[in-house]
């Protein structure tokens, strides 16, 4: 049983403030995959949980006992670090036991432990080297047997797939993902990259600058982006923006002239919208096609056409300069300096105020 | 041999001489002669007796005359090889000598002395190592007192300097305080501070609390060393935080951090620092002479001076208890210089 | 050879067993005391042994050296002393005439001043061409080179008090040097019962003593050198003299200044190897300032303590400009760091 619970959690080193104001629910089971730019404080939240360091506000629970000023070793998690943090002279065997050693445990049940999850990740043949001797992969296997032996109420893991080569990290993506499943613990990962992101978490939490942009689960976040940043940084490639103006009311909510050149509809709430008020339309390049014969849309310049086969890739620069990617079904006879006319589904459009919030309805 | 040399001299590339080759070769042979041939000639000479040391020519090794016992002498006769008249030559022993004639017997038949000119004879002579020159300093005179004496302020020393310099590295690599600034400041600014510039305060610092005559005095204000500390942190430096956090989060205690992951991972600037505290703990000597007035209280170093400083200089015990002072170093200098040279040529350590 | 390495395992096991042991004994109250002090708190747990040490035999002799350079009289224990002001430093500094030591208060101080400074300028000098020919000559691409090198570094192990003692019975009357120059058809000396011979003895002593030292210092520079540019040097055709000056000299520049400045500094304080060697004679010839600061302060009849710690304090005011000079040599830019 693990809820973790953050209150108003801020921290500052010094003048420089890292986190402010974070609170934020974490359910008993859950995978909470924290995501953001580099410097954007995810590392630091996860030491504040941790309990490696403390935070300057705000306070922080665990099953409703409040653990804020508990050290890291009382607080009954485990951590998996992104250099791995093996003990170097220490065998496979030791780094496994010395946690457990530490909390006095009696010496079969540490063996009954080491044993069992050596099996469950592979690693018996190698449990008498050194870590120096084992492959990347093997290092991150021994890492998170060092969390699972613990038996701890959550995981932490801190980009834990970073220092693995691309093969390796997809395979050991799908080996957490059914780590997960298997142990039912709460596991809160933390992560810059949001392919893992969307992948592993049942919810994400998206940072930028010491802030929670969003919480939610992973297509919530691709279909509903509460903001600019969160639709820019959630999903691949990046959401195209397009700037706009609202003209009139009408449809299922109002007209928006595009770039001065296009009237397309945008569903959202007219009402919370006033008339030549400017916005930012976002379009995902997969939701991009060309416009039929007559359609209002957006005419852009091709630059780059990348045929992937099934797919293909079109980068264009709109009028105003801006570039603009579609990524069209199937395989198209362009050339650069082609003028095409792109068509916009009001059902994929996402609409975004001056400040960047989502346009309420939309 | 020639087989030794030829290895030493083969050089790489195997192209023709060049004068500076030459040069080269001169100066490390030159080199070889002049920085070890010292101390093999104070070996050889300390193996000799007072008369062998007074002989002029000297020899590298140590040779003394061969005696015999004859009937009817008390004392040993020294043996000489005789040149006789008829041009044949004998192994005789001196039985006495007045002048420029000697009285010389056949050992194996005394009879009557033959008189022989000095100039007609030379010394039969064997290798011989006077033993006694080591013994009897130990025997005799208070050194075995001063090798306790030395080996006690070694091993103390260097062991002191390597638990609290490794403990205040830690501190001052792993952890954020306030006044760490400071601290790492006065160290620094120690670091090139001798102990020659603090004689006299340190005298009195050490005589208030009571470490006069004491082998602590000499002890103690050596095992803080600026350098060590300074050596030792550099080197932690390099651990990464993140295993701190992973003992941390395995419920380890910050003295168990210190010593079952910091210490093992140190393990190689330990073994550089250990080395180099040895080596400076054997070798000091105006600190000591300073401290200890007692004559039990010696490390060998002031013992040998102090005893080389008297007016009847016995140089043949002097000799023989500088070997045994050099040996220890000779031994770090034969089995460990790998670590020596890495440790000066990466920290300018001395 | 086995057997010994398996005592070595065992007593190292032994000591290690003994080591667990004591450290895990002292785990329990410590863990005690981290609770109540935190992790900050235990940094100052660990640094206080240190400090403690350092702050009374290095830290406050270093202050109270001040307040003795401004006291007179015999007495050890500084409230006991009488404040004389500046009259100490007087004394020391105070002559008739300046070019001649004879005719200063405290002779002593001047002869053994500048005897440092003849020793530090003509030893200093020296050596540094000694052991950069030494490094020159072993940077060769040499076979056994780690033997080599360790003939040159051999003496720096060696304590002052045996290379004094080897060299006094070198250079006794009937010694080795005077035997190999009686082959060669001179007359014996008695070298250190010369005023000339001593010193020379001194500064050749003491260069045997520590250039090896230097040369691995110079030498690490040298390999650092790196070997491309002698390559590119040999595709111009650049001759060596010129590649010595122009790439080799400039790139170990900054190795020159380090050894400069820290034999400079040892320089200084020569003190252990000439004692035991000469004992500063005959006569004065061989009085170093270190010497005169014993002398003065420990083993004359006369002690002065004050006299002593002046002398001392103005020694360490030559040896701070020298670390200062040191410290910031070593933070300029290091020239073969830009190149690469």
């Amino acid at each position: 049983m693990s809820q973790i619970t953050l209150t108003g959690v801020g921290k500052s080193f010094g003048a420089v403030q890292v986190l402010r104001n974070i609170d934020l629910d974490i359910k008993d089971g859950e995978f909470a995959v924290f995501v953001g730019p580099s410097g954007c404080g995810k590392s630091t939240l996860l030491r504040l949980i941790a309990g490696l360091d403390t935070p300057t506000l705000g306070d922080i629970r665990i099953d409703n006992a409040d653990v804020t000023r508990t050290p890291a070793a009382d607080r009954g998690l485990a951590m998996v670090f992104q250099s791995y943090a093996l003990y170097p002279h220490m065998s496979v065997k030791q780094n496994l036991a010395f946690g457990l050693e530490n909390s006095r445990m009696p010496k079969a049940e540490i063996e009954e432990r080491i044993t069992e999850a050596a099996r469950m990740l592979e690693i018996g043949p190698y449990l008498d080297r050194r870590p120096g001797q084992l492959s990347g992969g093997q290092r991150q296997r021994v890492a998170i047997g060092r969390a699972i032996v613990r038996n701890p109420v959550a995981f932490l893991l801190d980009e834990p797939l970073s220092n693995l080569d691309a093969e390796l990290r997809v395979s050991m993506r799908a080996e957490l993902a059914a780590l997960h499943k298997r142990l039912k613990t709460t596991m809160i990962y933390v992560t810059h990259d949001q392919i893992e992101a969307m992948t592993l978490a049942d919810r994400i939490v998206v940072l930028r600058d010491g802030r929670i942009e969003q919480v939610g689960a992973p297509l919530e976040l691709y279909n509903k982006p509460a903001n600019r940043f969160v639709a820019g940084f959630i999903g691949a490639p990046n959401m195209n923006f397009l700037p706009a103006k609202v003209e009139e009311p009408g449809g299922e909510g109002f007209f928006a002239d595009v770039l001065g050149e296009s009237r397309q509809a945008v569903r959202a709430n007219a009402a919370a919208v006033r008339a030549d008020q400017p916005i930012t339309l976002g379009i995902r390049p997969q939701h991009l096609r060309l416009a039929r014969e007559n359609e209002d849309g957006v005419e852009v310049e091709v630059n780059l056409v990348e045929a992937l086969g099934s797919e293909t890739v079109v980068h264009t620069t709109a009028g105003n300069g801006d570039p603009v990617l579609a990524v069209l079904q199937g395989q198209r006879p362009f050339n650069a300096g082609d003028r095409i006319t792109l068509g916009l589904d009001p059902e994929n459009l996402h609409a975004f105020d001056e400040t960047g919030l989502r346009l309420q309805g939309n | 041999m020639t087989r030794v040399m030829t290895f030493l001299t083969r050089r790489r590339g195997g192209k023709g001489w060049h004068w500076t080759d030459i040069v080269t070769w001169v100066w490390l042979i030159g080199g070889l002669v002049i920085m070890f041939g010292p101390a093999v000639w104070l070996v050889g000479s300390s193996f000799k007796t007072p008369a062998g040391l007074a002989e002029f020519p000297p020899t590298i090794l140590p040779y003394a005359t061969e005696e015999v016992t004859v009937e009817g002498y008390d004392e040993p006769l020294p043996l000489f090889e005789v040149t006789l008249e008829d041009g044949s030559t004998a192994i005789l022993a001196e039985a006495r000598r007045i002048g420029l004639v000697a009285q010389m017997i056949d050992p194996n038949d005394p009879g009557e002395p033959v008189p022989v000119n000095i100039n007609d004879r030379s010394p039969v002579r064997e290798l011989s190592f006077e033993i006694d020159n080591y013994t009897e300093p130990f025997v005799h005179f208070d050194f075995l007192q001063y090798l306790y004496n030395s080996v006690f302020v070694t091993v103390m020393a260097t062991i002191i300097t390597l638990v609290v310099n490794s403990m205040a590295a830690f501190a001052l690599s792993k952890y954020k305080f306030t006044g760490r600034n400071l601290v790492m400041f006065l160290i620094l600014a120690t670091l090139m501070v001798p102990l020659s510039v603090i004689l006299v305060p340190l005298y009195s610092v050490v005589s208030a609390l009571g470490l006069f005559n004491s082998l602590w005095g000499v002890i103690l204000p050596t095992v803080a060393t600026p350098t060590g500390v300074f050596l030792l942190r550099q080197y932690m430096l390099t651990i990464p935080d993140e295993l701190i956090d992973a003992a941390r989060m395995d419920k380890a205690s910050e003295w168990q951090i210190y010593w079952r992951i910091i210490l093992p991972l140190t393990a190689p600037a330990l073994a550089v620092l250990a080395i180099f505290s040895v080596v400076w703990r054997w070798n000091d000597f105006l600190w000591p002479l300073i401290v200890l007035s007692r004559k039990e209280l010696y490390t060998l170093q002031v013992g040998l001076n102090v005893y080389a400083g008297e007016l009847n200089v016995q140089w043949h015990f002097i000799l023989a208890m500088t070997v045994v002072t050099m040996i220890p170093v000779v031994l770090v200098f034969v089995f460990l210089q790998r670590f020596i040279t890495t440790g000066i040529a990466g920290a300018g350590l001395k | 050879m086995s057997a010994i390495s398996d005592i070595g395992d065992k007593t190292g096991a032994a000591l290690a067993a003994s080591v667990k042991w004591a450290a895990g004994i002292i785990d329990p109250p410590l863990r005690w005391l981290q609770k109540k002090a935190g992790f900050n708190g235990m940094a100052a747990f660990f640094l206080a042994p240190n400090m403690l040490i350092f702050g009374i035999f290095i830290l406050v002799p270093m202050v109270i050296n001040f307040a003795y350079s401004m006291t007179g009289g015999g007495a050890l224990f500084l409230p006991d002393r009488v404040f004389v002001g500046g009259d100490q430093y007087g004394r020391l500094l105070t002559c008739s005439d300046y070019s001649r030591p004879i005719t200063c208060t405290e002779d002593q101080f001047w002869i053994a001043v500048r005897n440092t400074a003849i020793f530090v300028v003509v030893q200093v000098g020296l050596m540094i061409v000694l052991a950069l020919t030494t490094a020159l000559v072993l940077n060769k691409s040499l076979r056994a080179r780690s033997f080599w090198r360790a003939v040159f570094f051999f003496p720096v192990l060696l304590s002052p008090v045996v290379v004094g003692l080897i060299w006094r019975w070198i250079l006794q009357r009937q010694g080795l040097l005077n035997y190999i120059l009686f082959q060669f058809g001179i007359e014996p000396t008695v070298w250190l019962t010369d005023r000339f011979w001593a010193f020379v003895a001194a500064v050749g002593v003491s260069i045997w003593a520590h250039m090896g030292f230097y040369a691995l210092i110079l030498l690490a520079g040298l390999q650092a050198i790196p070997k491309d540019l002698y390559e590119a040097a040999e595709m111009d055709g650049t001759r060596p003299a010129r590649v010595f000056w122009r790439i080799t000299l400039p790139l170990l520049g900054p190795n020159l200044l380090v050894v400069l400045v820290l034999a400079l500094i040892r320089a200084v304080q020569i003190f252990d190897e000439v004692f035991v060697l000469t004992g500063g004679g005959p006569g004065t010839s061989t009085l170093f300032i270190t010497q005169y600061i014993y002398e003065i302060g420990f083993a004359s009849v006369l002690r002065n303590p004050g006299l002593a710690a002046a002398a001392s304090i103005l020694m360490g005011a030559v040896l701070v400009v020298l670390t200062l000079i040191q410290l910031g040599v070593g933070r300029r830019k290091d020239p073969k760091e830009a190149a690469k």
